[in-house]
């Protein structure tokens, strides 16, 4: 079934149907699927529920990362695209909450769970011309920008993503500003945490962060290191987070936080996390620095007491994986 | 004919009157609202001075929270991030003086929520009544949580849900954001009972049930608790307090003061019955 766009749109986009683009990239994005348990997965009973979190901004939830989208009069900008199967689930939720065209896409990370559905939304979007035009100028127009760190893109080149998915602007300095919907974005690189291309998102008038998945609320964080992921790395981005979030009295509400994988958040929920994570490193580095071996390590359970509450013993991300990869990470 | 008139009229009258007194009490409105000063007669040490260190007597905890209670340093709760935390509802009802009433439908003249307010760092509560649906899986969870409440009798039921990861005792035993309260509002003439019952699949082996009294107190004025976070001790940017397994210094010392097994003062169900 074609997918239809606005009237402001429509000429760009009236070749491009959905059927097309899942056929050039499903195949494709399905390869890449890292995240094994996650490649069996049956996306046709996979619903997209939409939370309002503030003022134009909203958590979009199916499966993979959360989605972030704010609309206002510039156009919609998202935060990340789940799966290629989902594309066309999402963005019809898009449509109902916006009628404009999708002006950017800015990528957390490089992981197919947040950028795998890039390549089939961002034609269906239309770049801002007039200033600088990262595209071809003869493409300019033609497609949403998507955004991302330098690595990012070097990472899904590696992993031969589709072109159409690559990021059409990078950055390689901690910071990259924008100013979007009538407020400042800032784009803050978190070095060497989940992986080695994560970014925040700060929406500063709105006051929301999303953080990717440096924070999650449902599982250990999960530590890509051969995608240059550390723990410290981890810690360092959710203190980041604290320092960014301020509560409303009472240490509730305030600044939202929109995580990489759970509900919506606040810097209660952050520090919860933060102090978790720290505490297990803490642990973990003390009983490495003692001479312990990694079996070692793992037999008095250092992660014990958060278990039931974030632990796996199976899927992508075992407890197991995580203190191996804690344990690599505090070495010296 | 008259007779027969009048007594069909009896009737229909005792029918609708027996109806209206059961529609009552199927939707009693017992009226729970006033000040209420905490009488703190029981668990006082516990309550006021607050808990010793690894004092787990009575809790029905599981090695995790057992862990996570070892670990706990006091010292984090000089930390920006804490200072300013209300009790979570769940710890609410043990420590502070109580307001409570009710927002009333003006047209159907329903109640429609109970509201609550507490003393110590002021947290609100909106217990509803209205049978709406809880928030979506994806919503935040609060310190209060989302409470829904029905009438038995004289009781208010209330489950809340939704909750921020709070604790069962404040000297560092956990209640995760997975748990859950159940609470029952009985009151007897001048005094209020809120029988608390905690579940939490994460670090509780049962339910664990606490009671707190409460006497009315017309005149009970409760002062503003205003609070701003500051930074009272330097610390290394993200450094945060706990000791490391097996070098907690008060490791020992609440069942040594009291002559207690040191097993027995690190809880578990078992501790909460007779011998």
């Amino acid at each position: 079934m074609p997918l239809t766009t606005t009237a402001n749109h429509s000429t760009l986009c009236e070749e491009k149907t959905m059927s097309r683009y899942f056929r050039n990239f499903v195949a494709g994005s399905l390869a890449l699927f890292s995240l094994g348990s996650q490649a069996q997965q049956n996306f046709d009973d996979v619903e997209i529920e939409v939370l309002p979190v503030r003022d134009g901004i909203y958590m979009l939830v199916g499966a993979g990362g959360n989605i972030t989208v704010q609309t206002g009069v510039d156009g919609v900008l998202m935060i990340d695209t789940q799966y290629a199967e989902l594309s066309e689930k999402i963005y019809s939720k898009i449509q109902e909450l916006s009628p404009a065209p999708i002006r950017y896409i800015i990528n957390t990370h490089s992981h197919p769970d947040h950028v795998g559905g890039n390549a089939n939304l961002a034609p269906l979007g239309a770049t801002i011309t007039g200033g600088n035009v990262a595209r071809l100028q003869e493409d300019a127009g033609d497609g949403a920008t998507i955004v991302a760190f330098e690595t990012v893109m070097n990472n899904m080149v590696e992993e031969k993503y589709p072109v159409e998915s690559w990021p059409s602007e990078t950055f390689f300095v901690e910071r990259k500003d924008m100013y979007f919907n009538d407020e400042g974005i800032e784009i803050l690189h978190q070095p060497n945490a989940h992986t080695d291309g994560d970014v925040i998102v700060w929406f500063r008038k709105t006051d929301v962060v999303v953080t990717g998945d440096v924070f999650t609320t449902t599982m250990y964080p999960f530590i890509d290191k051969a995608k240059g992921g550390s723990i410290n790395g981890v810690i360092a981005a959710l203190n980041t987070i604290v320092d960014i979030t301020i509560p409303r009295a009472k240490q509730e509400g305030g600044t939202l936080v929109v995580p990489g994988h759970g509900r919506l958040a606040d810097e209660a929920d952050v520090v919860e996390y933060r102090d978790m994570v720290t505490i297990i490193r803490d642990r973990i580095k003390a009983l490495r620095d003692s001479g312990m071996t990694l079996e070692q390590v793992k037999a008095p359970g250092p992660t014990q007491d958060y278990d039931s509450r974030y632990g796996s013993n199976e899927g992508f991300w075992t407890t197991d994986m995580f203190i191996e990869a804690v344990y690599d990470g505090v070495q010296g | 004919m008259r007779p027969a008139s009048h007594s069909r009229f009896i009737g229909v009258f005792l029918v609708c009157s027996s109806a209206a007194v059961l529609s009552t009490q199927a939707n009693a409105q017992f009226d729970i609202s006033g000040n209420w000063r905490a009488l703190i007669h029981e668990d006082q040490p516990e309550r006021i001075p607050g808990p010793d260190i690894m004092e787990y007597v009575g809790l029905p905890i599981n090695e995790a929270a057992r862990i996570a209670g070892m670990s706990w340093d006091p010292a984090q709760l000089a930390m920006p991030e804490f200072q300013c935390r209300p009790h979570p509802s769940d710890y609410g009802s043990r420590h502070s003086n109580l307001r409570v009433w009710q927002e009333v439908d003006s047209a159907s003249q329903k109640t429609t929520a109970w509201r609550t307010h507490r003393e110590w760092q002021e947290p609100e509560r909106t217990i509803h009544m209205d049978q709406r649906e809880r928030p979506a899986t994806y919503a935040p969870h609060t310190w209060q949580g989302f409470s829904l409440g029905t009438w038995d009798g004289n009781m208010l039921n209330i489950l809340t849900t939704d909750l921020k990861r709070g604790y069962i005792r404040r000297n560092g035993i956990p209640r995760s954001d997975e748990g859950e309260l159940q609470e029952h509002y009985i009151r007897h003439d001048e005094f209020l009972t809120i029988i608390a019952v905690v579940k939490d699949p994460v670090y509780l082996t049962e339910p664990f049930i606490r009671s707190s009294n409460y006497i009315i107190d017309p005149a009970l004025a409760m002062a503003p608790y205003p609070c701003s976070p500051a930074v009272e001790i330097e610390r290394a940017w993200g450094h945060v307090p706990h000791y490391l397994p097996g070098q907690n210094p008060f490791n020992g010392e609440y069942a040594n003061r009291y002559g207690i097994d040191l097993d027995d003062s690190l809880g578990g169900a078992q501790t909460m019955y007779p011998d």
